[in-house]
């Protein structure tokens, strides 16, 4: 991958990702969010957040099943981008539905399960956003960058929690998601038992092999 | 040595022109992705709309009213038809509730009947063209106060449910009255899920069920019931959440003990069978103290009774509102 190509693939990402909220906002716009847009809104931007998050974590099994190592590229845009809709997803919600009450937020976030959990996930997410910068990644150090974004795990299991949550009874969509995500993280565990086993049986062989 | 390049400088493509083309290649695959992208969201994430053109109902009568009885709500504007008809929740379409309007829309009600039976004097099998002969239709507007915390206001045209059960004379054993909704995959294909027990059943006690705000609701906007509403024949209680307006109705039966109701079984601890509008007794997973009126931004306060309280509250006097939820 030449480095203009990897520029254009990034603004590629970059515009896509950005499609549906500017069909989202050019409704709204428009008067064309259906009978209860407020909800609508909140629906879509809550159900994009859930898609990026587990695109986000698509890319690194992807990369190793693949060997495609330049679509690394893509993570941090995606991860952003997940960011963003979970933000926008509150930002309805407070402004809204909760008329910009900062009162009647807190109190009804007190009460209901589903919106703490829900919180959760986008409160873990801002640390994420804030160390995405390269100039980032260089002070933590690759090692405690590497442990701190470990945390948009937490942020999609609470994510696809919160959904599940609120469901009344048709619970297929969360459930699909539930096992997009249990599938990628178990490929993750996979990975790290495995590595874990062979940094363990290597040196014997070696010790082996001189014998 | 051999020669690297047998290509004469005249053939290459000169620098400006290369990268004219490729801006204009990317330019073009940029837009075309972009175009993909807003048509997928499209196809998954469409708000509804469309036409209503089910047939206009005759003689109907707007009843003459102060407003005391709780005939017609005045001073709050009724929800648009086009929202009406295209936010419906009918888990036999759909789940969704913008989906119900598209996927009810071929629903065939030719050959309908209604059995009423059980504890009765005169059981009867209705057509439909006889079933609402039995009282002439009248225009209520009521408030609708779903269970989600939405709300809209309707213009329905039916009759009181009291006058179809004088007309079949219940027994003195009657203390309660049930009603099924059709089960028919073919017709309706939400129910080849299990998301609920099929048929969806509802239930009253006989006193709720001959309160003369209580309506079997053949039409709305003075035309006849559309598929996604309920059609041909619903009943309409607008001091009770929305699920217990069971819709697309096959058979009433007059019983002696509380019938089962479809979302009691499905969750005991927050569906009652009462399910009276209450803004001070949340549902343990959202509150109930406020709701979103369709067709309005910001939310209102939800009424006890949504409203109707001083004509339905001496039905529950003396009970606790918050075990029978």
């Amino acid at each position: 991958m030449t480095e203009s190509n990897l520029r254009f693939a990034k603004l590629l990402v970059l515009v896509n990702a950005a499609v549906p909220a500017t069909l989202l906002a050019w409704d709204a716009w428009q008067h064309k969010l259906g009978a209860n847009p407020v909800n609508f809104a909140i629906r879509t931007t809550g159900m994009l957040a859930l898609i990026f998050l587990l695109l986000t974590l698509l890319v690194t099994p992807l990369r190793k099943l693949s060997g495609w190592n330049w679509i690394i590229f893509s993570r941090r845009t995606l991860g952003l981008y997940a960011f963003f809709y979970a933000l926008a997803h509150f930002l309805i919600f407070f402004g809204f539905d909760r008329a910009f009450s900062v009162s009647s937020t807190l109190a009804e976030m007190a009460k209901r399960n589903y919106l703490i959990v829900g919180s959760l996930g986008l409160f873990v997410m801002v640390p994420l956003a804030v160390t995405s910068t390269n100039a980032m990644i260089k002070r933590l150090g690759g090692k405690r960058w590497r442990a701190l974004h470990r945390l948009a795990y937490v942020a999609a299991i609470a994510g696809v929690i919160h959904y599940y949550m609120q469901v009344k009874a048709d619970v297929r969509q969360p459930l699909a998601f539930a096992s997009v995500l249990a599938i990628l993280l178990g490929w993750r565990l996979m990975e790290s038992w495995r590595q874990q086993k062979s940094a363990r049986t290597e040196p014997n062989h070696k010790s082996e092999v001189v014998k | 040595m051999k020669e690297p390049n047998r290509i004469s400088p005249r053939e290459i493509t000169p620098a400006a022109t290369y990268f004219n083309r490729r801006t204009f290649l990317q330019t073009g695959i940029l837009a075309a992705s972009a175009v993909a992208t807003g048509l997928v969201y499209r196809r998954l994430n469409h708000p509804a709309a469309g036409k209503v053109t089910t047939a206009k109902i005759e003689g109907l009568t707007s009843v003459a009213t102060n407003g005391n009885e709780g005939f017609r709500v005045v001073g709050e504007a009724q929800t648009s038809l086009e929202n009406i008809t295209h936010y419906n929740n009918f888990y036999e379409f759909s789940t969704d509730k913008e989906e119900v309007a598209a996927k009810a829309a071929n629903f065939e009600t030719k050959g309908w009947q209604i059995s009423v039976e059980g504890l009765v004097r005169k059981p009867r099998i209705f057509s439909l063209a006889d079933f609402l002969k039995i009282s002439p239709p009248e225009e209520r507007i009521y408030r609708m106060r779903c269970v989600e915390a939405w709300s809209m206001v309707i213009p329905w045209a039916g009759f009181p449910l009291s006058r179809l059960l004088e007309a079949v004379e219940p027994t003195s054993d009657a203390k309660y009255v049930a009603f099924e909704t059709l089960f028919d995959p073919k017709r309706m294909p939400g129910q080849r899920s299990g998301v609920l027990d099929w048929p969806y059943v509802e239930g009253l006690r006989l006193d709720e069920a001959m309160h003369p705000l209580t309506l079997l609701a053949s039409g709305l906007y003075g035309r006849a019931l559309p598929p996604q509403d309920g059609a041909p024949v619903r009943l309409v209680v607008p001091w009770k959440y929305g699920f217990k307006g069971i819709k697309s109705i096959v058979k009433i039966k007059l019983v002696a003990e509380q019938p089962p109701t479809t979302w009691n079984l499905a969750g005991p601890n927050e569906y009652g069978f009462y399910a009276n509008v209450n803004p001070q007794v949340d549902h343990p997973r959202w509150s109930q103290a406020t709701e979103q009126r369709i067709g309005e931004s910001g939310r209102r306060p939800t009424l006890m009774f949504n409203g109707y309280e001083e004509q339905v509250g001496h039905l529950y006097a003396g009970m606790d509102l918050r075990v029978n939820f």
